[in-house]
């Protein structure tokens, strides 16, 4: 059955639009069908055919569905560079919508929907509410899915006319399909609302449980996955759910078993009985491991997922552990997966199972993945005790293969071992040191130097060995540097000799004088001082016991895993983060960024003094993270507010408060919206305060070939219902120029529930382009009013009154106040005013007030030592959940 | 926790768009040239399937020389739409035999046709190529007369069209049997298992009722019956869409109307220990620098009644090994050098025998100075033992009725076949 479509592609002549357009007009029928063919190529290979609109438009008034699909497809392409134009085609899609052949009927409603142009939206809505109640079911699916179309485009719309309830009726449709698509209408307009559209009552669980056995396989995801918001109202309607569930497991479609899991996992926090709760673990168990089998790209998703599920519940798979074995052909996405995973089911009982693979693992030849297995090896060392010593034989095997990143992976695992089973395993120290040359990667050579420093009491040639360091210290990368500065003081305090002193003075002259590195520098001079002043002390402070490092292998945070097992199947459980952190385009957020959890894999060499003699034995990175994506939008540079915008615009408003002090130059507004993926149109844009008003401080920069005018704004809903107090004004902007605009900004339009959190989600448009969709930030001191001053007196009270739940505290390791004076004018330009001040100790407390709109105060105890990095941040206030994001404000406003 | 794809898009090699659907309106075409520089950035390893960039999330499988990926800006289904693309290349494979980028290049009318049907908004709508081709047709089976939806589309039955005529109705079940084994260099079976599948052929009129009796024991214990050592007992077993589930959790009866032609009625999983059907031990000697010898015996581990056939044992040998000179008891061997592999070849290999098969390679003299690790890849075995399942497996009966009530045959076959059969070396 195959065509020859591709001669369509080949006419690239000159005059070939000219040509086309006769075509089109052509008065045969099968000479206009192959022209649209054409236009259609044309489409297809990325070439502009929109000047030829109106011709394609006239086609579309044809018997031959062939045709009238192409016109269509057309229409979607284009119909928003031509909206004056598009209305030519409304006539005959509100005929076709009530065409006797459901095919056409439902054609017509599911492009309309597609095009994204108001003059077609408003004619939709009659349509669509007949086809809503169409006699064919075909109809009335396609008709389902519009409705979630429309809602994307004019939600209002679809409130004012009803379309919501016509959607759920659809729930008792007698047709499975119809069913299945008003869900996934539903669950979608849900998740763009906040108001409650689609809960999920008794009743039509028990309809939506029914339909699960009768619509198609991608119909029973779309119910499984609304259905596993559903909360049961007890245990045994959940152990009902669970048991109309069950027999989805036996589906040979693996969205469907991996949706059903979802469900089954989510009421099994219901289940009390442990004996309901351990048969379905059984029963769960094979449908698992039979992912296995499925297809590469489907495995990856299925091992992402199980993953999180032996974190929550090892039993399910504990007696699996073989079937994570990795397969030689298996693609390396697939093998690191499955070594996760194994590292997470490995026991007592399996160990020497698991260490043969891994010894296996270890002598293939994908660099990355070879790694990983030796790590693995580690992993499993500090994970079990009783294994520890056949793990370590089994690195000490490696090491002898004396393949150059095998060993160095090797001594780093095994400096974390000496981390967590002190005083135990050193007597292999000799064979490490071996080695000892053959080190060229940072963080081995790092761990060597560790050990070389620790145990420098056992290892008579110590000093030789740091000494054959020395000489390329200036060379070395900073984390090698650091180490080889501690561990030349440890030898130092270990074996005050001749030796080790001169090799302290050499280091420490590179580590102060030659350095430009701030770390090494600060933690040079801290040893400096201590060996001068008080050489037991800095022995105390060395060579102190050091915290025993524990296993990481199961490293999330519980309320984190909880809800990524409850996004079970969906790209949230494959990059293990929330769906805020990645999903661009969702109208309400119910996370504050602050309960991102923290990167495990990050540890700083260098973040206290007194983390300064261990820093070197941090724990084990965690090597669960592969290509996560880049959580959020880079953080807008702090800069100062108020005074952003001297010079930056010419709308003439700019109050200057005269007692600031001025900025030699402007910083640039943050770029929100790139030109890359602007099509050419960059925007930077910023909230600012002036004058008691926020404005959307924005610049448009045209990079593109086409002038662009007619730009609207659209503000998403946010905690602070920002939105647009004007019209944005914005003239034509010519190829290569730009200009910039002050918006005024309303508070309190839009408001989205949820916990509050810094969200600013913008739509911006034009008129020959698409909707460009961008997150900005919004910094809370933006929006404290010009009125938060408080007397001392009042402020007493306030603080008295408010109870102690309602006091939060944030320490800013990284912030400093070098001026009390400097400070306050800062804070004070941002609405965060002064009320009194206090020596504690050699500590400077710092009172303020502030107020957010709506009259809520904040009191803010500032406590620092003036120069010193370190500032706490204490705050009472009656709203205590905004704290986060008065502290990233205040921490915001303390680095500037 | 709703989500769906932004865009489905038909890339060649070179990361070209041969057609794109936009569905959503919230991705351009730029996603294409973002996603093919994330593609060749990773130099030869394999980008990971889902893949982050910049907002979107991109999600792609290939076949031959066409990449076919999704683009989307929420929390979708991973796993669903990952499928989704497995059967848009099936269907593209029943219209146009294969896919690759010259079909879609000479189908493209009909491919934007397809995907405007399988995918609505970007949630996946329907997928059964059978029912698809019944009112989307290639040229050569287009007629003027305007089509309308078949029923099954939006039929409980989605699978199966009414109407269907057959003279002679008849219905043909393959149990096929994969056997996975993972040897490991001590010799040790550190994994094995069963995979088998039901494909059944129906080629039966009207909307057939039909009921597969196993020996389950589960099942026949549910009846009461004793169960004497033959019935079996399947770990995983999953079924086509067609298959009654709730029925089958209930009383275990597998009772199903099939879809015409071809399909998978159901697969299942045996987790338990198997003997490797054909055993195979090789030593590697280095008699010098320059010269290597591979000796190699096969044994088959099965009753003297059964005969493997097409065996096929792929041994890996160094990528530097030259003139290779081959002896064997049994068979022919061919060296493949892309492969960095000697193949042995048997047709025939009755159970409890064992051949033999002696190689002498020569290496060049020079090695490079540090020790890489060479690339250990294990020995490979494929094989066809016809009339011979490794389950026990049985199918009792095929109850087959229909309201015209035809009688209708079923024939059924069984064979047992390698999957993945990999003996590590030592």
């Amino acid at each position: 059955m195959s065509g020859h479509d591709s001669k369509y592609f080949s006419t690239t002549k000159k005059g070939e639009i000219p040509e086309l357009k006769e075509e089109l007009n052509s008065q045969y029928k099968d000479k206009r069908k192959d022209a649209v063919k054409k236009v259609i190529a044309a489409m297809t290979v990325g070439k502009d055919v929109s000047s030829l609109f109106t011709d394609v438009v006239n086609c579309m008034q044809t018997e031959n569905l062939e045709l009238k699909k192409l016109v269509y497809l057309y229409l979607i392409n284009y119909a928003k560079s031509q909206p004056d134009l598009a209305i030519l085609a409304v006539n005959t899609f509100v005929k076709d919508s009530q065409d006797p052949n459901p095919l056409i009927r439902a054609l017509a409603v599911r492009t309309m929907g597609c095009i994204r142009v108001d003059k077609i939206t408003e004619y939709l809505c009659d349509p669509l509410q007949r086809c809503l109640k169409d006699d064919d079911p075909y109809v009335r699916k396609t008709a389902a899915i519009c409705v979630a179309k429309l809602y994307d485009i004019n939600a209002e719309l679809v409130e004012d006319r009803g379309f919501l309830d016509a959607l759920k009726d659809l729930i008792s449709d007698n047709n499975p399909m119809v069913v299945a698509n008003a869900v996934a209408a539903l669950a979608e307009i849900q998740e763009s609302s906040s108001k409650p559209i689609f809960e999920i009552t008794s009743h039509t669980l028990s309809k939506l449980l029914t339909a699960l056995n009768e619509c198609t396989e991608w119909g029973q995801v779309f119910i499984l996955d609304a259905l596993s918001k559903y909360k049961a109202a007890d245990a045994r309607e959940a152990e009902n759910i669970v048991e109309r569930v069950t027999p989805r497991l036996q589906h040979a479609n693996c969205a469907v078993v991996l949706s059903a899991v979802k469900m089954i996992l989510q009421q099994m926090e219901l289940i009390t009985s442990t004996d309901v709760v351990r048969n379905l673990c059984k029963k769960m168990a094979p449908p698992l491991v039979t992912l296995l089998s499925a297809e590469p790209e489907i495995q990856y998703v299925a091992l992402r997922n199980i993953n999180l599920i032996v974190q929550k519940r090892p039993t399910i798979l504990a007696h699996e552990i073989k079937v994570f074995f990795c397969k030689y052909n298996d693609p390396i996405y697939v093998k690191m997966e499955k070594l996760e995973i194994m590292i997470k089911l490995a026991s007592d009982r399996n160990i020497d199972q698991v260490l043969l693979e891994f010894k296996e693992y270890a002598t293939e030849v994908d660099v990355d993945f070879v790694r990983k297995a030796v790590r693995a090896i580690g992993r499993c060392a500090i994970k079990l005790e009783r294994a520890a010593e056949r793990c370590i034989s089994v690195l000490l095997e490696l090491i002898k293969i004396k393949v150059n990143y095998v060993v160095q992976e090797a001594i780093i695992v095994i400096k974390d071992i000496f981390r967590r089973y002190p005083n135990t395993y050193e007597s292999i120290i000799a064979t490490l040191c071996e080695s000892l040359d053959t080190l060229d990667e940072p963080e081995a050579k790092a761990s060597m130097i560790w050990i070389i420093g620790e145990y420098a009491e056992r290892i008579d040639n110590a000093d030789e060995l740091l000494e054959s360091f020395l000489e390329s210290f200036p060379e070395e990368p900073p984390q090698v540097q650091l180490q080889l500065l501690t561990a030349t003081v440890k030898l130092f305090l270990k074996k005050p000799t001749e030796g080790p002193q001169q090799m302290i003075q050499v280091v420490l002259n590179n580590a102060t004088v030659e350095t430009d590195n701030p770390d090494l520098r600060d933690r040079a001079y801290i040893y400096w001082r201590l060996l001068s002043t008080d050489p037991e002390a800095a022995k105390d402070v060395v060579l102190a016991e050091k915290p025993v490092i524990s296993d990481d292998s199961n490293q999330l945070d519980p309320s984190l895993l909880d809800e990524l097992l409850s996004n079970i199947a969906t790209l949230s459980s494959v990059y293990h983060k929330l769906p805020e952190a990645f999903v661009t385009r969702v109208k309400t957020t119910q996370k504050t960024e602050e309960e991102e959890y923290p990167d495990a894999g990050e540890q700083s060499y260098s973040d206290s003094p007194a983390r300064v003699a261990e820093s070197g034995a941090s724990p084990p990175a965690s090597t669960a993270n592969p290509q996560h994506p880049a959580a959020r939008q880079p953080a807008a540079p702090a800069a100062l507010p108020d005074l952003l915008d001297l010079g930056m615009d010419n709308s003439g408003s700019a109050i200057v408060p005269v007692d600031q002090p001025a900025t030699p130059a402007d910083p640039p507004l943050p770029i929100v919206l790139p030109a890359s993926s602007g099509q050419g149109l960059q925007i930077s844009a910023q909230l600012i305060r002036r004058d008691g008003q926020v404005f959307y401080s924005m610049m448009f920069e045209n990079n593109s070939q086409v002038p662009l005018d007619g730009f609207m704004i659209q503000f998403n809903k946010n905690t602070f219902g920002l939105a647009a107090g004007g019209q944005l004004q914005v003239p034509q902007l010519l190829p290569g120029t730009s200009a910039s605009t002050l918006l005024p900004m309303v508070l309190f339009q839009n408001i989205s529930p949820g916990p509050a959190n810094t969200l600013l989600q913008v739509a911006i448009k034009n008129n020959q382009q698409p909707v460009w969709y961008f997150n900005d930030k919004i910094y809370f001191h933006v929006l404290f009013t010009e009125d938060g001053r408080m007397e001392r007196s009042t402020f007493l009270e306030t603080w008295k009154s408010l109870p102690d739940s309602n006091e939060v505290s944030r320490d800013f390791p990284a912030s400093v106040i070098n001026s009390v004076e400097t400070t306050l004018d800062h804070l004070a330009a941002s609405n965060m005013f002064f009320i009194a001040k206090r020596k504690h100790a050699n500590q400077e407390v710092l009172y303020l007030s502030a107020k957010s709109p709506r009259g809520i105060p904040f009191l803010i105890e500032l406590t620092a030592v003036i120069g010193t990095p370190g500032v706490k941040c204490a705050i009472k206030t009656p709203s205590p959940e905004m704290a986060p994001l008065f502290f990233e404000a205040v921490e915001t406003l303390l680095k500037s | 926790m709703a989500g769906a794809a932004s865009a489905l898009f038909l890339l060649d090699i070179k990361g070209r768009v041969l057609v794109w659907r936009d569905y959503r309106g919230d991705v351009t075409s730029v996603q294409a040239e973002r996603f093919f520089t994330k593609l060749i950035e990773k130099e030869g390893d394999p980008l990971d399937p889902v893949a982050y960039d910049n907002g979107v999330t991109y999600m792609f499988i290939q076949h031959n020389n066409v990449y076919l990926m999704t683009a989307s800006r929420q929390n979708c289904n991973a796993a669903s739409l990952l499928l989704f693309l497995h059967r848009v290349v099936d269907v593209f494979k029943h219209y146009f035999e294969e896919l690759e980028e010259e079909s879609l290049r000479d189908n493209f009318v009909v491919v934007y046709e397809l995907l405007d049907e399988m995918m609505d908004f970007g949630y996946p709508q329907y997928t059964e190529a059978k029912i698809l081709s019944e009112f989307i047709k290639t040229d050569a089976y287009r007629m003027e007369v305007t089509q309308r939806p078949p029923m099954a589309v939006t039929n409980a039955v989605s699978w199966r069209s009414e109407g269907i005529n057959y003279k002679k109705n008849e219905v043909f079940l393959d149990v096929v049997e994969s056997v996975n084994i993972l040897v490991n260099s001590n010799g040790q079976i550190v994994r094995s298992d069963v995979v088998g599948a039901l494909k059944m052929r129906a080629y039966l009129s009207g909307m057939p009722e039909c009921k597969l009796g196993l020996n389950d024991r589960m099942l026949l214990e549910a009846q009461g019956r004793t169960t004497k050592g033959k019935a079996i007992d399947l770990d995983d077993i999953k079924f086509h869409q067609c298959v009654r589930l709730a029925r089958f959790e209930n009383d275990r009866t597998i009772s199903f109307i099939p879809p015409d032609g071809a399909f998978d009625l159901m697969t299942y999983r045996l987790g338990t220990q198997v003997k490797p059907l054909i055993w195979v031990e090789a030593q590697v000697e280095r008699h010098s620098r320059s010269r290597m010898e591979i000796v190699v015996k096969a044994r088959s581990q099965f009753k003297e009644r059964s005969t493997a056939t097409n065996v096929e044992i792929e041994l890996p040998v160094a990528t530097d090994a030259t003139n290779p000179n081959v002896r064997t008891s049994m068979g022919s061997s061919t060296y493949a050098p892309e492969k960095d592999a000697l193949i042995w070849k048997i047709k025939s290999f009755p159970g409890g025998k064992e051949y033999m098969l002696r190689a002498e390679f020569t290496l060049p003299s020079i090695t490079a100075e540090e020790s890489v690790p060479e690339r250990k890849a294990p020995i490979r075995v494929k094989f066809e033992i016809p009339y011979f399942t490794v389950s026990g497996i049985q199918v009792r009966y095929l109850k087959i009725i229909e309201k015209s009530g035809y009688q209708a045959l079923p024939w059924v076959r069984y064979i047992t076949m390698a999957g993945e059969y990999e003996l590590r070396l030592v």
